[in-house]
Order: structure tokens, then sequence, then C-alpha cells
């Protein structure tokens, strides 16, 4: 077995210096019902690299990759190039196969790239201080509520009607688990503005997403001048980082907390994961959030270094009193973000975010054109909802045999709220004139 | 001084020792590296992007005010500031990562290969789901090759680490519980001392209220002290327990520990942490647990990535199967595979969902790579190497050091601090290891051991680099026991000396300004 570098002699003399007959000694605690002596029954012998890799190709093969023809699919996770440099970094071995910095003297090469991803991320997000990642947008944008009732000591949460359905899921549910009310106003293409009228004096935050998941951008400003009137936190949620280039920005608006999904910065789809929560946050708020942070500081030769800190808030010192239970983040795709963020540049992601418009904007202009077709959102980034005269489903498996990947139909993702005939469609820097016109002729063919 | 015949000298001259400063800052194969700030500018770029139209807009003036000033680099900038970043990095595929309860494995290279398919690494989480059979087919795989190996009947993929699947089978507990009809009344969970502090947190994070349950002097749960706590049995929710457990032995009683908390109307939740010790020797489903996470970042050598992302796919009895998350996978008769994505028809009673997508997709590419590659008959040796490492350490050190607990242990091995003399510490000992060029162990972790150094070496490392790291650990252990004092300002050969984390937390400073620089300039 090529991973096992013991061979029968070692496992001899080694049970000889240890004073065990066999391994089965190591297992003699083991209840002896529950001891198994052959191997596992209904799984394969070991294999070879070849017919392993035939296997998973094989596997592969099954799939429609995104970049095979046009595709239009948004609704949390994006399309778009990774540099190749950025792959080959977070495939270092010194970054790849590491620890959590738990011992600062041999990393501090994880300690500085998670200083500066913290930096670029407060800068990205306009905030004060971001944390060294989360799991993704949706675990972010819980963990956002049940801060913001920890700092507010209230106990209920408003969700716009154009939060993520499924990043809304994910809150209700941790909410709901800690004695929380989650109240979900009506599901809305451009509602945001309503989180103003709903919040009270019990209101610990609103959570507002811009842009939501029609694609709908708003500034939260007076969301936000609404809650802090009423001693309310307004939690800003994005699920498109690129729209940060060009986009108000949560700290702009007044937000306490940003929460949103890193993914489009040098991560690829990856079927839904492993991406990366950004979290960000007022300054004065920073010992409530939870996650790792990572600070500055200096070693025993006075040398500017780094390490991670105030960690009486993490479970590994706090344990019950803990803001959180996370433990391991997302380390590699925060590097990935990280790593494609200084290649961008703050010119370059402005100029990235201005690309993702225009595509989006021509993509808007080319369907919006079709007879039949019209665009739902009023103001948008790189993506928005467009209706079609027959039911959406349908479209998509037409689109789909014409070789468009058309978009999300909003029924997958609100099943009980009448949107049959929306389609959420997306474009990025990806999306060449020609997929645009390809998906124009499919469509027009179809309605 | 030593002198060839060239006249060239082939000793180092004594003066020169690591102890000057060079005007460069880098030391020898060690560069120096500035932040990224301090190199880069806005204007620069390492990506080339055709110049935007600028004719177009349809953001209703939702826009940016300021620019983020954020400093780029060209490519070569890049490459160079990450790679002089990475030198200053320990990793497993240096030399042995002793991390006890981490399994810090190989991360096997083909693993990367296959993630980075295409057809795995470029499809979207919600294109129609007739374009990915073959992604929704892995998912069926591993859940099986996962179901099977635990002797468990259900499997909740989503979770996103090993903490994100205690709180995956902590909210399938609490679902369960409100179907009883005793969510409000049933809220005590019972948490042995010696538990990771993800077992507390997520307890409390599901609503739950912890009551610790001592450790004996075996090192295992003390029976009677758990069974004073199950004296009152109609607020039981159930109890959390790691096994193999942390001080890395195999709970002796962890029948009898199911029986009781089954009787006292509660759930039994395994931490599988350490699910590397017994992985195709012992079936978690044969011991009478409801529910147990599996850190694919463990076991199944998918690599940590210095702190993620991890996957921690949660495995259930047929008792709490009912109450697991959306989405899953299920493949109808047609042979096709479906996602099923809300709460009715086939998920009535889940308990909802946990996150926004299926799961850590691209850790379970490698994952299953990594079973296919090893097979039911290799993941038992897996098993039996760890556990034999171990306790080759365990043996090897024992007269030297001090083994918490008498007899054999699993996985890993664990040692107090009572053979130190006084004043050296067992952090003394771990950055130590360092100048030996070894990642320290777990230190000071679990908390019923005193000054608890834990080595958990793995199945990957051969008897000769055991033999090179017992001997070095061996030798910094006499000086321990001696009082050698240059163990308190160790490491001396690290990229960084010991660094100051009571100044870290006292005035934070969680990101890079040009105010901050100035002030530290003039400290």
């Amino acid at each position: 077995m090529r991973y096992l570098p013991l061979t029968p002699e070692d496992r001899a003399s080694m049970l000889a210096t240890i004073g065990a007959r066999s391994a089965d000694d190591f297992y003699s605690d083991v209840p002896k019902a529950a001891r198994l002596n052959a191997k596992i029954a209904g799984l394969p012998d070991h294999q070879g690299e070849l017919a392993v890799e035939r296997h998973m190709t094989k596997l592969a093969a099954k799939n429609r990759s995104a970049s095979s023809g046009p595709f239009f699919v948004g609704a949390g996770a994006y399309k778009h190039h990774v540099p190749a440099t950025v792959d080959m970094i977070i495939q270092r071995s010194e970054f790849l196969t590491t620890y959590t910095p738990y011992q600062p003297e041999i990393a501090q090469g994880t300690l500085q790239t998670l200083f500066e991803f913290q930096t670029q991320v407060a800068a990205l997000t306009a905030m004060d201080v971001a944390n060294a990642s989360m799991y993704d947008g949706s675990t972010a944008c819980a963990e956002a509520a049940v801060m913001a009732a920890r700092v507010t000591k209230r106990k209920k949460v408003i969700v716009s009607g154009g939060l993520h359905p499924h990043y809304a899921a994910a809150t209700r549910l941790l909410c709901e688990a800690q004695g929380l009310t989650v109240v979900q106003l009506p599901v809305a293409i451009d509602g945001e503005g309503e989180l103003a009228k709903s919040v009270d004096g019990e209101t610990a935050c609103v959570i507002g997403q811009s842009p939501n998941v029609f694609g709908t951008v708003t500034d939260l400003s007076g969301v936000a001048k609404s809650a802090h009137d009423k001693g309310a936190l307004l939690v800003s949620v994005f699920t498109e980082a690129v729209s940060l280039g060009l986009i108000t920005p949560p700290g702009e608006m007044g937000a306490d907390i940003a929460a949103g999904e890193g993914q489009s910065i040098g991560n690829g789809l990856n079927f839904g994961g492993p991406y990366v929560g950004l979290f960000a946050c007022k300054e004065k708020l920073v010992r409530q959030m939870p996650g790792r942070l990572c600070g500055e500081t200096v070693d025993a030769d006075g040398k500017r270094g780094f390490v991670l800190t105030l960690s009486t808030r993490e479970q590994h010192i706090r344990r019950d009193k803990a803001t959180s239970n996370i433990c391991t983040n997302s380390g590699l795709c925060a590097l990935a973000f990280t790593s494609h963020m200084t290649l961008l540049g703050g010119k370059g992601l402005k100029e990235l975010a201005e690309l993702n418009h225009e595509a989006a904007c021509e993509l808007a202009d080319t369907l919006g054109g079709l007879q039949g077709v019209e665009v739902l959102t009023p103001r948008f980034f790189n993506e928005f909802a467009i209706r079609t005269p027959i039911d959406a489903e349908a479209v998509l498996a037409m689109l789909d045999e014409a070789g468009v990947v058309g978009g999300v139909r909003a029924s997958r993702l609100f099943p009980k709220d009448h949107f049959g005939d929306v389609i959420l469609v997306a474009a990025t820097e990806c999306t060449t004139t020609e997929d645009i016109a390809a998906y124009a002729a499919a469509l027009k063919e179809i309605i | 001084m030593g002198m060839n015949t060239q006249g060239r000298p082939t000793v180092p001259a004594s003066a020169f020792t690591s102890t000057f400063e060079t005007v460069s800052g880098s030391r020898g194969l060690l560069q120096h590296e500035d932040l990224l700030f301090e190199i880069g500018t806005p204007e620069t770029s390492g990506v080339d992007l055709p110049k935007p139209k600028g004719t177009k807009n349809r953001l209703g003036g939702v826009k940016r005010k300021v620019d983020t000033g954020l400093p780029g680099l060209s490519e070569p900038q890049a490459v160079r500031h990450y790679m002089r970043l990475s030198q200053r990095n320990y990793a497993i595929d240096l030399g042995l990562f002793p991390l006890g309860s981490c399994t810090m494995k190989h991360n096997p290279r083909l693993n990367e290969k296959m993630a980075r398919l295409p057809g795995f690494a470029d499809i979207h989480p919600l294109q129609p789901q007739a374009t990915v059979q073959g992604a929704l087919e892995l998912i069926d795989e591993l859940a099986t090759w996962l179901k099977t190996l635990t002797g468990m009947p259900s499997v909740a993929m989503s979770p996103k680490a090993g903490a994100h699947g205690e709180l995956c089978g902590m909210l399938a507990i609490r679902q369960a519980l409100i179907a009883r009809g005793e969510g409000e009344s049933r809220k005590r969970v019972l948490v042995p001392e010696s538990a990771h502090g993800t077992n507390p947190a997520t307890a409390v994070q599901c609503g739950f209220v912890v009551d610790e349950i001592r450790a004996d002097a075996r090192g295992r749960v003390d029976m009677e002290d758990l069974k004073s706590k199950l004296a009152r049995t109609d607020d039981i929710a159930g109890i959390m327990l790691t096994n193999p457990n942390t001080c890395g032995l195999f709970e002796t009683d962890i029948k009898n520990i199911a029986d009781l908390i089954h009787k006292a109307g509660g759930y039994f939740y395994c931490d599988g942490a350490n699910f590397n010790a017994i992985v195709g020797r012992v079936r978690p489903g044969d011991l009478g647990i409801d529910a147990m996470h599996i850190n694919l970042h463990k076991t199944f050598s998918t690599p940590h990535g210095g702190g993620g992302p991890g996957s921690g796919p949660t495995v259930f009895s047929g008792a709490l199967a009912p109450y697991a998350p959306v989405p899953f996978v299920k493949k109808d008769e047609d042979g096709l595979f479906r996602l099923v994505e809300h709460v009715d028809g086939d998920a009535s009673e889940s308990f909802g969902r946990m996150v926004a997508f299926h799961g850590q997709m691209g850790m379970f590419v490698r994952a299953l790579t990594y079973m296919l590659s090893h097979g039911a008959d290799g993941l038992k040796q897996v098993a039996e190497d760890a556990v034999l490492n171990a306790n080759y350490v365990q043996a090897r050190l024992k007269h030297v050091m001090t083994p918490a607990f008498d007899g054999f242990c699993m996985h890993e091995a664990l040692f107090s601090d009572a053979f130190t003399a006084d004043g050296i510490e067992t952090i003394d000992i771990a950055k130590a290891l360092i100048d030996e060029g070894y990642h320290p162990m777990t230190m000071y972790f679990p908390l019923v051991v005193h000054g608890a150094m834990l080595i958990e070496p793995t199945e990957t490392e051969s008897k000769a680099e055991l033999d090179r790291f017992c001997d070095a650990l061996e030798s910094i252990a006499r000086r321990a026991a001696q009082g050698d004092e240059t163990l308190k300002s160790a490491p001396y050969l690290a990229p960084a000396k010991r660094l100051d984390e009571t100044r870290a937390a006292r005035k934070p400073v969680l990101k890079w300004t040009a105010a901050e620089v100035e002030r530290l300039a003039a400290e």
C-alpha cells in the first residue's frame, strides 16, 4: 500500500519493543461483540493510482462543466476566471499541508497571509475589522444574526425578502435553536427597503442583502438609520464579492456587521464547496465576533510577527461560554482569495467589477429585447431575474438541449412563492458576446 | 582552523554564528518579506483585463464612494511574496507533525489532481441536476463508504467541518426531542471534562445546557459520576463523548454508557475526531451511537490547508435519521440521482438547512479518492499502523517522560509534565522540538492531565522517522528533567522567536494601517 511506509519487519520489531503480540492487543478495550476481525464487507480492496483515476474520471465525465459552453448560473456562486498563479500558490505544500497556526514561530507564513486577508476584507467591505474566515456566506450570515442578539441582548431577527433563501434557512435554524425569533419579510425582488419599516424596539438586527438574490442592488443607508434609531444592528449580506469593487459596500451604508461569500475571488465553483465566508464588523463589536482573528505583535527579538489572538472568545479556551463553536474555518480558500485579490489590486478589482457589470447589462439588453421576455430587476450588478412567457423549468430544459445553461429557475429556490416563470440569470467577465448571442438565439426559438 | 589543500577553510569560524544581522534582513534561504501593503500599489496588477467600455450602467446610483485602495502586485512579485512567506511554515510534507487529535497524515497528490478535474471543480451547485449526475453519484458513493465503515444507516453530507458536524448531530437530537414533545423539558447534555472545546460550545449553540462529567483514574468516563448525573433523567437530552477519547484511549464502558443514556431517554452523540484509530476495525454503529461526525480532513486525508477547509459528514442511527438536514442525494428507481432540497416530501421531518449548498464537494472528491486507493483492506491497516506507531512512541519515551495512563494507547500517546524539573514547562519542551525540526505535539490538552503533551504520529510515518523523532524528544525530555534553563528561550532556530501573545490581545492590531506602522516605529 503506497501510503503506508511500515514494512512487516518494522511492525514485528516495533511490536517487540512495545511488548505486544499483535495489533489485536491494542484493541482489547473494545467490547468483544464490536471487534471486527475480518475486513469490512461490501467495499472494494485497495487500488493503484491508474485504476482510481479511471473511476473518478468516469464520474467527472458525467457532469457538464461551466466552461464547456454558454453558462449563466449565479444565485450565490459565480463562474469567474481564477489566475493560474492562485492555484499554484494554494498547492504549495507549506500552505496546503499545514495545520491551523497554533505554533506561531513556525507558522508566520499562514499568519501573515491571514493578516493580509483580514486587511483586504475590511477594505473591501469598508468595515473596521474582519476575521480569518467562516465556512461560507450562509454560515457567516447565521453567525452574524446570533452575534447581533448577543450584542443587543434582544431576541428578534428580521430577514429581508431578498435574502438568499438558503442563507435565510441557515440563519433561521441557528437562531431558533438559540431561542431567537426570526421574522421573514415577504419575498420581493426589490424589497430590501422594507426592513426600515419593520424594525422595532425588540429587534436585535435586520438582515438585508445587496446585491440580493434577485440581483437587485440597494443602498441600505436608510435601513441602517432606522435600525440604529431603535437600538438594532444592520447585518449587510452579499453573495458576490466582486460586486464590492463597484457598488456601495456595507461600511459605507452604516452596517454594523458584514457577512458574505468570498468564492468569487480566487475560488472555483466546486459544486458548492469549499467556499470562504467573509465576516467583518465595527471595531467596538470585535470581542463578540465568532471565529479566528490574527493579530500583530512582536517576538522576543522585538521583530514584527503575527499570532492568533482574542482567543478567549473561542471554544478551545472558553468552551460553553464561547461566541461560536467554529474551529476549522476556510484557511486555504482564504489564501486563494487573498492571493487573487493581491494579483488584482484595487484598480484591477474595480475593472473586473466593471466588466462583470457591462456583461450583465449587455445580457439584459439582449434578453429584454426579445418579445415576451421581461427583465424584472430594477438595478443590478451582474445578475438579474427575467420573466419568460412559458414555464421556466421547460425553458431551461430546452436551453440545455441547445447547449446553453440558462440560469436558475426561481422556483427551485422559492418553491412556494409562484415564481414558476422566473429565471435568475448571471453574467461575469467569462461571458462572451458569442455566449449572449447563443442564449438569445436559443431563447427566441423556444418562446 | 581546518583548511583543505587549496587553503579554503572547511570549518566555520566560530565568530560567525547565527546571531549576526544582515543588511537585507534575509537569512540565507529565508528571504525577508514585508507586508503586501508595504510593497504593492493600488495601480499595480498581476491580471491583464480588457478595458471596460464604461458605456452601460444599471446600478441606479448604488456606487462605491471610496475605492478600496488595496495594493496589487505583478505576477512575479506576487509569486515571490507567497513563496517567501511559505518558507516560514512547517508542513506535513516537510516532516512529522505530531499534533494530537489532529491526525496530520500524508495528503496524497492524486486527491488534488482528481479534485481539479473540470467535471468536479467547475460545476455549479444550482445547475440543472441532469447536468451533474456524476457529482451526485460521487456524493452517493462516498455516503455508502461512510455508512458501511461506521455501520450506520444514514449520513448527512452537508456539514462544513468537524464542529459543524457536531452542530448537525446536536440539531438532529434537538429535533427528535421536539418531535417527542420534549424539546423544552430535555435540555441537559452531559459532556466529559476531557472533551474538545467544540463539544460544550456546540451544545450551547443548540440551546442545551452543559453538565460536565469527570474522568476516572484510568482516563475514561467516571461511571460513578455519570450515574450520579443520571439520577434525574427527565431533563436529559443526551451525551457528547469522544471515542477513542481525547486521552487517546478507547472508552471501555461505551456500550454501558449508551445503554444508560438511552434508558434515560437521551441520545448518544459521538465526536468522531479520532476515528482514524478504529476505521475498519470497529464500527460505531455497533456501540450504540446515535450520531457521529467524521472529519474527512483527518481520517480521510484531505489537507488541513492551514486551518481548513474541513468537511464533517455526520452519520445517524435509525432513531435520528428522519431528522437529518437537507439537502441530500436520493437515487430514484429509474437510476437517476436527485437532490432533496426542501423540508417536505422525502424530508418532511428534517430539521432544516445548515448551509447554502450541498457540502464540501472538493473534499468529497479527495476523500473518495483516498478510500478507493486504500480499499477496505488498506483502511484496516491504516488504523492498525496508526495505533502501532503511537504505541511505539509511547514505549520509546515512557522511561524518560511520564505517560498519563497505564497500558496501551490507541492512535495517540499522552504524557503529563510530571517528569520535568521545577520551572520547566510543557511549552518549553514543545518549543525545543521546533529547533529539532519538528512541529510540537498538542500541548495543555486534554485539560484533565497536567501540562498535557498529546502525540499523534499517524500511520504515514516510517519507523526511521519515528526513531529520529523519539531520539530528539528523549534528549529534550532529559534536559527538562535536569532543569536545563536554555529550554525557556527555545526556539532558537525558527523563523521567529517566541511571540508576545499578551501584547497582541491587549491592544489588538487586526489589520494593516499606515497610522499603526508609524505608531510602532515611534515606540
